[in-house]
């Protein structure tokens, strides 16, 4: 099957900057979930967000960047909100500050289908109940009319992938999309995502620090570091990585069971600042 | 140069008679001197609550708090400060913007009336590892480990000898995570610390912790060995949701799972 995304060597850098946040990277996705980890700085959130052009002021270029069959390379803005949020869209980490508090969840959902879909508010309000089911809410019709401030954190993050999920995208880039959740439903979360993500063929791209989230919910896995891919490997692979800073990362966790000797600490090479996988 | 924590029935009420909220309903746990306990649980559950209780920036609660057996309710200030010190969860939050490492540092020294302040500053900066330059530096110019580690020296220039820690790391990648819990592991070693560590990430309280407890909504369900969380014993069912699901992330199968 022909790739989703074509990414050759893409660069960012953002406004009044000396250097480029995003140094040239390359890579091509499929109908899989990649996971794209690395440190905080390391340019994998500046990569999702090149994607979707959300990055105001910023100068991206690329010798190809095409997704399905658009040059995102060449489009213009006008075009792109003809992509961004139906073709192509993205979950943010924390639904407190990416919700506005102000308006009822539901209609939040359904502006979604009503921004790029000829159809009238009771057939997107029945689309959006129908999504905010289909992520395991279980009374779709109250939350369709609560405010965000009424609803837990995990229920957000729902609520977040209802949205995101509704105009049916071919590609959804999630990024940190758990992080702020507790750890027992952040699993909740994230098989939510995964059955829907599975079950409709979307590529998914998966930004994260958590070495552990990639391991269980991706198929590969590229690790950045410092604006470029040092390494790609298959998620299952992560155990075998062989670049030294995939290494570092993966020992420097604690582990449940593990040996309580002092853990791992990276010695970063300046060497690895330019190596490219 | 260590203390132990003992809270007996701990809880914070607001309002009176029958439409009073308990918020924290009833919280007790004892903590041995030198030793590394953690509070676990979700959101919401009241493990900072605890913290804050404990060092009295919380004070309208009720039950008992005792250090070495004196209650902390009468502890003066300063003795109290110089007993307990916090370090809280996000050092992008906790150091003032405006201030230069060598001002923080050197507040609490003033307001303790210690002598020897150069030297106990640098000193200070040695111990979280940074070098003494840094004292002329402003929390812009420095990465999130090394804010934490200022964090830390600003707890650790009053010694004391019981360090409360609001999600020290949870702010802070892998990798520096990494440094600032071997740093947190040889402090305690070097000084005999108690620690009192909230937090989310069962594997850091295996790493970390002698024993830890599990909240829920307040309550205190269960306190459990560290032992506990590879084979999960918890016999309480939220403590094994918990450690179940902590595991289950891991990707670690626990061999003994009834879940």
């Amino acid at each position: 099957m022909s790739p989703i995304l074509e990414v050759e060597n893409l660069k960012v850098r953002y406004a009044g900057a000396t250097s480029d946040a995003v140094r040239g990277i390359s890579f091509t996705l499929g109908r899989e979930r990649l996971g794209i980890v690395g440190e905080s700085g390391s340019g994998k959130s500046t990569v999702g967000r090149a994607l979707l052009k959300l990055l105001p002021g910023a100068t991206i270029s690329a010798d190809r960047l095409r997704f399905e069959d658009i040059d995102l390379n060449g489009l213009s803005e006008r075009q792109m909100l003809s992509v961004r949020g139906r073709r192509m869209s993205m979950i943010l980490q924390d639904p407190k500050f990416s919700l506005n508090p102000i308006r009822r969840v539901g209609d939040q959902v359904a502006e979604t289908y009503l921004r790029h879909f000829d159809v009238s508010r009771s057939a997107a309000r029945e689309r959006a109940l129908a999504m905010l089911a289909a992520v395991k809410i279980r009374d779709p019709e109250r939350v369709y009319g609560q405010y965000p401030h009424e609803i837990s954190g995990g229920m957000g993050q729902r609520v977040m992938i209802a949205m995101m999920l509704l105009a049916d995208p071919d590609l959804v880039i999630a990024d940190e999309p758990t992080s702020a959740l507790d750890v027992t439903v952040r699993l909740q979360v994230l098989d939510i995502l995964d059955g829907l993500v599975r079950e409709r063929g979307i590529g998914l791209i998966m930004i994260s620090h958590d070495l552990n989230l990639v391991r269980n919910f991706c198929d590969r896995v590229l690790i950045m570091y410092a604006g470029r891919v040092v390494e790609t490997l298959s998620a299952a692979d992560l155990d075998h990585a062989e670049h030294p800073y995939t290494r570092g990362l993966l020992a420097a966790q604690p582990r449940i069971g593990g040996p309580r000797r002092p853990l791992a600490v990276l010695d970063r090479k300046p060497d690895w600042l330019e190596e490219k996988a | 140069m260590s203390v132990s924590v003992d809270v007996r029935n701990l809880s914070i009420t607001f309002g009176a008679g029958p439409t009073a909220v308990k918020v924290l309903p009833d919280v007790s746990f004892s903590v041995k001197p030198g030793e590394c306990f953690g509070l676990v649980g979700e959101s919401g559950s009241g493990k900072s609550t605890v913290l804050r209780c404990l060092s009295m920036l919380t004070d309208f609660w009720q039950g008992d708090i005792l250090l070495d057996g004196q209650s902390v309710r009468q502890l003066p200030l300063i003795a109290r400060c110089r007993m307990l010190q916090m370090v809280f969860q996000d050092p992008y939050g906790s150091l003032h913007p405006r201030q230069s490492v060598r001002t923080v540092l050197h507040e609490p020294l003033a307001i303790h009336g210690l002598d020897d302040r150069e030297a106990r500053m640098r000193r200070a900066l040695t111990d979280v590892g940074l070098p003494v330059s840094f004292l002329d530096r402003f929390p812009h110019q420095l990465s999130g480990g090394q804010r934490q580690r200022i964090a830390i020296a600003r707890a650790l220039i009053l010694e004391p000898s019981l360090l409360l820690l609001d999600e020290p790391t949870s702010a802070l990648d892998v990798s520096v995570q990494a440094e600032i819990l071997n740093l947190l592991q040889r402090l305690r070693e070097e000084r005999g610390f108690t620690y009192l560590l909230v937090t989310h990430d069962l594997a850091v309280v295996d790493h970390m912790c002698d024993r830890f407890a599990v909240m829920q909504r307040g309550e205190v369900t269960e306190i459990l060995p560290r032992e506990a969380i590879a084979d999960n014993h918890a016999s309480h069912p939220y403590a094994r949701e918990l450690i179940a699901a902590s595991l289950a992330y891991e990707g670690v199968r626990p061999a003994t799972a009834r879940a």
